[in-house]
């Protein structure tokens, strides 16, 4: 091991392991991911060679190859609980999506959930031994957020009890579904539904697309692959087009709605389940925010132990950069998030769990402000992931770029979550809307609940500046319950001022989506106050389950510099709100300062508990063993420009010049 | 919505069948976009020269990108070969030379994608470093192509640290030669461009020894690839780092020297020499060198980084009027998304940053042209300012550039993440540019060292620079604005951002000296404050881009209705800088909460004023389709065909993949029977 990274170690406060544990949720769950873990990383199928050095094709049938085989290791092995097919699946495809993703997350849960009994007999157990592979084809061209603005029409005909599917415009092909471009064989396709002259609004259909045997596509059918992205070099995202096409009336799934023979239309009960899935899709995302920023940061961390730069002091030898507070200071407020938001993931799954139990006791009435909530805070933590990231692979300077750092492959597999499942932006007003809803309950004399309780304090003008100027004595900067307190007070004066610039607006006999849009940045505003607040006060939270006192302390340190250099961020909402004075941000800044030392010596193995396998950080900067440079030299000779010595572009072009000399 | 049977579209960008949502903002237009593009290209000739040059080249199909997302590294590499000696002939062809103000609107064209820019600086370097026989032996030869050079100075384990790096060459007197060596690992040279598949010679920075006394870094110039057989030299081993972010066009690489022997006279010797009998001789400062890496900084900024925010926010302002979601109004149709108040707080201030940091150009130049003049002349004064202004400049701009051009691949949802959007590439170029040429943060805090100084002087009564003589006025202590309209006076807000410049400088500048007053040693002390110190160098740097922009809107004045614009774009610039900094300005009450909501109203107004003009304001900017190369972004709009027609030629659509046969077969046979 590396001279640098063995003292780092050596000189940890705390044992990495119990932190492991945290995180994992106890000791007996580390121990399963890891036996888990082993299953794959010691399984010679599932090896291959670096993907960075292969097209975009081979990369694809890497990843079809690896998946058809972890279907069938799954079942041998009978893992079958949704955590451990998770990190199973996490390790055979290193955190990257892969093309039966929409197959296993979105067609077989949705046969399950929207298809009748004999629906399911026709479709799951083909769909599960792999024999049918399914998309999700909603998203099209032209619309991704608003589903109502879909195109694609899906005609009921009673002659033939059929329905007749259409993509009409350009902007109607479906796009972006993954595992559509190549993969599937069917599809489950939203489209607006006509039956007797009218439309019914969005449905699923189950549509084979590809001829079975031949696998290409059925007549009437045009579907291929949208070409390169940014990254998902696995995934074959696809496009879909029909024409005219025609699939039997048991095609539309119809557990819910219902069409009879006849075309007369049958509503459905209630569409709250939905709900559920949203919640639980976006505490994967949260807790994806929380894995790709870590993984960012043990690189980073790992790396700027090692490396050495520049004196600190004339005629010392070169530091290692984490010794440059400016270093230090990109990366541990980020390290810090990392596991806020580790543990903000875990909350919502958590709650998740516990409402779906309610679910089926037939308790709902926690899922709309779940629902609204989760919004803001898959929004908020993939958006600061997504610049964490950046910033990671730019602290480590030139090498980050290069692709053997393994960060910009975690970036471009990380960012498109900023998009889809619900643009950042709309998921803020999302919670927006059920901020300004509970406010405007307060004022007309109802009591919230949940994390918007502290709206009830708002009655009437506790927080205007001139009051609370006798309050910043109240806010102790060293204490985590303390700063939860001023996130609060800043979280209630954003959503107060959102609320009253809305009012003022519609007083202006705006319509109320004029209105609603000329407030919207106060609006985003609101909802990331809000969000922020959340985070941390469940981090804080946190704090008191952990019962190791060597743990705490680190965490403890990890919190504040949290919460604080929040608030460095922001200075100006907290002064003019008055919720602290100049002299209480200029010691804001300080402890930042301070808190960037203390957790210095623990920065190693504060990263080392994340516990990502190298197999799986897939980074040469961020090797456990700390032996970067020969290794980024045995990684560069495997580069496809360097397969011969004599790359054919000199022959063809340099060649003819350099002859004459 | 377009409608399949909607004709004409497949016609060449050359046609004008614009998409209607487009066409609309057009109309509207509250000035010549005509006469911006001339102002922008500074004067309507070059206007005409770069558009009769982009003619040429978009003619050319051998210059033609068109299948560029879909290229692997090496076809990417083999083609920026290909037209780099394409261009040179085209050049040669035309009549343009070298220094001809041809090169770079061809550089523009193409999008950059070209080969051998660093055989430039290979050259640049030999003119600064070599002596007249040393340039009248190599110049001739780079120029022809006949030898392709890198410049090879970063290691693998030193890019910043100059003095550390660890490549020798030793004189020996016996030979007269030098002995060039790669004594560990990490002395590996690691990244120059053209270096790994390309380059025949190399100019090398090693540490120089004489009789086992170093002498610091020197460049020598050296063969690393035969001219028969482009095979290595002997003791040579070299070779292409590997797949980057972007970039792929070009072959960074790795050298490794083993006691390659050169000829004394390989060193250049412009400023120090070896003679014969190991004597070293120093001439005249080598100072004249850090001119040169001045002007590589400077001539990034305008080639590269520039222009690809400018490209980002014509990309996603184009897609902004032609995407429509959701409604504004019932019953109205699908608004366009810049219509929402949320998008535009993305893209419009990015726009007015893109304005604000082509506007520099003119500043930047006219500093460097002075202290060039100067420093020809062996007269070093102006050279620290120079270093510390552009360094900083550099990094604020490429850190801006970097961050806009993702979030205008962000602002255009999940097509924005297509490749084919042109955004991806458009980013990851930039993403480079904040470590390269100099890491940002080392770069912020070189400018905080000059300022530091200039601080001192101030106080001593001194001279201050030119760029640091606002640190000696006096300060009112607070905003003079009353209401959100006096936010629009340049006046008002120039004070402001002054006054934030001027008071971070001068907490940090307190703050280290209480450090070293107490007891702390100098570097350490330092080190406690970089934090700070680069916080008072980013404020330096808003400051001086602020009071260019203020200036460039004074000198329109001539050009009513373009003055008109260009101020909300510099207001814009201006309140969103406050807006996003509010903690700065209102510490210690130099702008009260009040003054803050003022600046809020003035800023949410300008960016429903500045919307009206979004279109034209990137349409200005000129650039054709071909170097935007976006499916989202082209000047007829035509965004969703484009991209289904471009999807359709991706390779993953007509290449045969075996993953079916292989491994989808088998699975779905079984299914066959049962359906």
């Amino acid at each position: 091991m590396n001279e640098d990274l063995r003292r780092e170690r050596d000189s940890a406060s705390f044992n990495p392991e119990l932190l492991t544990h945290i995180l994992d949720g106890g000791a007996e769950r580390t121990q399963r991911r890891k036996e888990i873990e082993a299953l794959v990383l010691n399984d010679p199928d599932f090896q291959h060679e670096d993907l960075n050095f292969l097209s975009r094709s081979q990369r694809y049938e890497e990843a079809i190859r690896k998946s058809a085989l972890m279907v069938v290791k799954l079942r041998k092995y009978g893992i079958a609980d949704p955590d451990e097919i998770y990190w199973f699946k996490r390790c055979v495809h290193h955190g990257r999506a892969e093309p039966l993703d929409l197959h296993l997350g979105m067609f077989l849960p949705t046969l399950l959930t929207q298809a009748t009994l004999e629906q399911q007999d026709r479709f799951f157990m083909p769909a599960w031994n792999l024999e049918i592979i399914g998309s999700y084809a909603q998203t099209e061209m032209g619309h991704g957020t608003h589903l109502r603005g879909l195109e694609t029409t899906a005609t009921y005909d009673p002659a033939t009890q059929e329905f007749i599917l259409n993509s009409p415009t350009v902007t109607s092909i479906k796009w972006w579904p993954g595992g559509l471009g190549k993969t599937s064989n069917h599809a489950i396709v939203l489209a607006q539904l006509y039956t007797q002259g009218q439309c019914k609004g969005l449905h699923a259909f189950i549509v084979p697309i590809r001829q079975l045997g031949t696998h290409e596509p059925l007549p009437g059918i045009t579907v291929g692959d949208i070409g390169p992205k940014f990254g998902y070099d696995e995934m074959d995202n696809g496009y879909l087009k029909m024409d005219n096409f025609r699939i039997p009336r048991e095609n539309m799934l119809m557990k819910y709605a219902k069409i009879e023979p006849d075309g007369t239309y049958v509503k459905p009960v209630s569409d709250k389940l939905t709900y559920g899935t949203m919640v639980f899709i976006r505490s994967i995302i949260v807790g994806d925010s929380a894995r790709s920023l870590s993984k960012a940061c043990t690189i980073a961390i790992r790396y700027s132990s090692v490396r050495h730069q520049s004196e600190l002091k004339p005629g010392d030898p070169e530091p290692q950069i984490l010794d440059y507070q400016t270093q230090q200071y990109k990366l541990f407020p980020l390290l810090a998030t990392a596991y806020a938001f580790h543990f903000v993931g875990a909350y919502m799954k958590m709650t998740y769990y516990r409402i779906t139990g309610d679910i089926n006791e037939g308790d709902l009435s926690e899922l709309p402000e779940l629902h609204a909530l989760t919004a803001g805070l898959k929004a908020f933590t993939s958006w600061i992931a997504n610049a964490g990231i950046e910033e990671c692979r730019m602290a480590c300077g030139g090498h980050g770029y290069s692709r053997c750092s393994g960060l910009p492959d975690i970036y471009v597999t990380f960012t498109p979550c900023c998009t889809y499942e619900g643009e950042n932006t709309v998921m803020m007003l999302q919670t927006a809307r059920f901020l300004i809803k509970s406010y405007t309950q307060v004022c007309s004399g109802q009591l919230v609940s949940g994390m918007v309780s502290y709206l009830n304090d708002l009655s009437g003008q506790h927080i205007q500046p001139q009051q609370v100027a006798a309050r910043p004595t109240a806010v102790h900067i060293n204490d985590p319950a303390s700063l939860v307190e001023a996130y609060k007070l800043r979280a209630s004066r954003f959503v107060e001022v959102a609320a009253k610039n809305l009012q003022a607006e519609l007083n202006r006999r705006k319509s109320r989506e004029d209105a609603w849009n000329r407030t919207s940045v106060d609006l985003v505003r609101a909802s990331e106050a809000h969000c922020h607040y959340v985070v941390v006060k469940l981090f804080t939270t946190q704090l008191s389950e952990i019962n190791d006192a060597a743990v705490h302390a680190v965490m403890n340190n990890l919190c504040l510099l949290y919460a604080l250099y929040g608030i460095s961020k922001h200075t100006g909402d907290f002064l003019q709100a008055g919720i602290l004075t100049d002299a209480q941000v200029t010691q804001v800044y300080q402890r930042v300062k301070e808190l960037l030392a203390a957790i210095r010596p623990n920065a190693v193995a504060l990263v080392d508990a994340f516990d990502f396998h190298d197999n799986c950080l897939a980074s040469v900067l961020g090797r456990y063993d700390g032996n970067i440079y020969e290794n980024m030299f045995e990684w560069a000779k495997k580069s496809p420009l360097n397969k011969t010595e004599v790359h054919e572009a000199f022959h063809k072009h340099l060649k003819p010049k350099q002859a004459k000399l | 919505m377009a409608q399949w049977n909607r004709s004409g579209y497949f016609r060449s960008s050359g046609s004008r069948d614009v998409n209607p949502d487009l066409e609309t903002e057009r109309q509207t237009a509250s000035f010549s976009v005509e006469r911006l593009t001339a102002i922008l290209d500074g004067g309507a000739d070059n206007t005409r020269t770069r558009r009769a040059v982009e003619a040429v080249i978009h003619s050319e199909p051998g210059f033609s990108r068109e299948n560029q997302y879909f290229q692997s590294q090496n076809e990417r590499y083999e083609a920026a070969v290909r037209r780099s000696v394409y261009l040179k002939e085209k050049m040669h062809q035309m009549g343009w030379t070298e220094d001809g103000p041809e090169i770079k609107y061809c550089y523009r064209a193409l999008g950059g994608d070209l080969a051998f820019n660093v055989h430039r600086v290979f050259k640049n370097s030999i003119l600064a470093l070599g002596t007249d026989e040393q340039i009248a032996k190599w110049i001739p030869l780079a120029d022809k192509y006949h030898i392709i050079g890198t410049y090879a100075q970063t290691e693998l384990g030193h890019g910043t640290f100059l003095r550390g790096l660890e490549t020798t060459a030793i004189f020996d007197i016996s030979t007269q030669e030098f002995t060039l060596n790669t004594p560990k690992i990490s002395a590996m040279k690691w990244w120059p461009g053209d270096l790994g598949r390309s380059a025949t010679h190399a100019v090398v920075f090693a540490q120089l020894y004489i009789k086992g006394k170093c002498y610091g870094l020197h460049a020598f110039i050296l063969q690393i690839r035969s001219l028969r057989d482009h095979s290595p030299a002997p003791g040579v081993i070299v070779g292409d780092i590997g797949p980057k972010m972007n970039f792929e066009h070009i072959d960074n690489g790795y050298l490794m020297l083993q006691n390659i022997n050169i000829p004394r006279e390989n060193m250049l010797s412009r400023f120090s020499q070896v003679l014969p009998d190991g004597t070293y001789v120093k001439r005249g400062s080598d100072k004249i060198n850090y001119l040169t890496m001045i002007m590589t900084r400077i001539h990034i900024l305008w080639i590269e980084v520039i222009p690809t925010l400018l490209k980002a926010c014509t990309i996603a302002t184009r897609y902004s009027v032609v995407r429509r979601q959701s409604k504004l109004n019932p019953g109205d149709p699908e608004a366009k998304i810049l219509d929402y108040q949320t998008q535009q707080q993305k893209l419009l201030p990015l726009l007015a940053t893109a304005y604000a940091f082509h506007f520099m150009n003119a500043y930047v130049n006219e500093f460097y042209n002075k202290g060039y003049t100067e420093i020809r002349q062996e007269n070093f004064d102006s050279l620290p300012e120079l270093h510390a202004l552009t360094a900083g400049i550099k990094a604020i701009i490429t850190e801006y550039c970097t961050a806009g051009a993702e979030v205008c691949l962000r602002a255009c949802g999940g097509h924005g993440y297509s490749a084919l959007s042109g955004l991806p590439f458009l980013y990851t170029k930039l993403a480079a540019s904040c470590t390269y040429e100099g890491e940002n943060t080392v770069l912020f805090l070189q400018t905080a060292r000059f300022l530091v100084k200039c601080l001192a002087a101030v106080h001593s009564g001194q001279p201050i620079p030119p760029s640091a003589t606002y640190l000696s006025s006096v300060d009112s202590g607070k905003c003079q604005a009353r209401t959100s309209v006096d936010f629009l006076k340049p006046d008002i807000y120039a004070e402001a951002y002054r006054h934030r410049a001027t008071r971070l400088l001068g907490n940090a500048a307190t703050k280290l000296q209480g450090l070293v007053q107490s007891g702390a040693e100098q570097h350490e002390a330092w080190n406690q404050c970089t934090v700070q110190l680069v916080q008072a160098a980013k404020a330096h740097c808003h400051y001086i881009v602020v009071k260019n922009f203020i200036d460039t809107v004074e000198k329109l004045r001539n050009e009513a209705e373009i003055q008109k614009i260009v101020k909300h774009l510099c207001d814009l610039f201006a309140l969103h800088g406050i807006f996003s900094n509010t903690g700065d300005f209102l510490y210690a009450g130099y702008i009260s909460g009040d003054q803050i909501d003022m600046v809020t109203a003035s800023y949410l107004d300008l960016l429903a004023v500045i919307r009206n003009d979004a279109v034209p304001l990137v349409d200005a900017f000129d650039f054709t389709d071909e170097s935007l190369n976006s499916a989202l972004g082209s000047y007829d709009g035509h965004v969703y065909q484009r991209l289904y027609e471009w999807a359709q030629k991706s390779p993953t659509n007509k290449q045969v993949s075996q993953a079916y046969a292989r491994y989808l077969k088998p699975l779905f046979q079984s299914a066959l029977s049962k359906l």
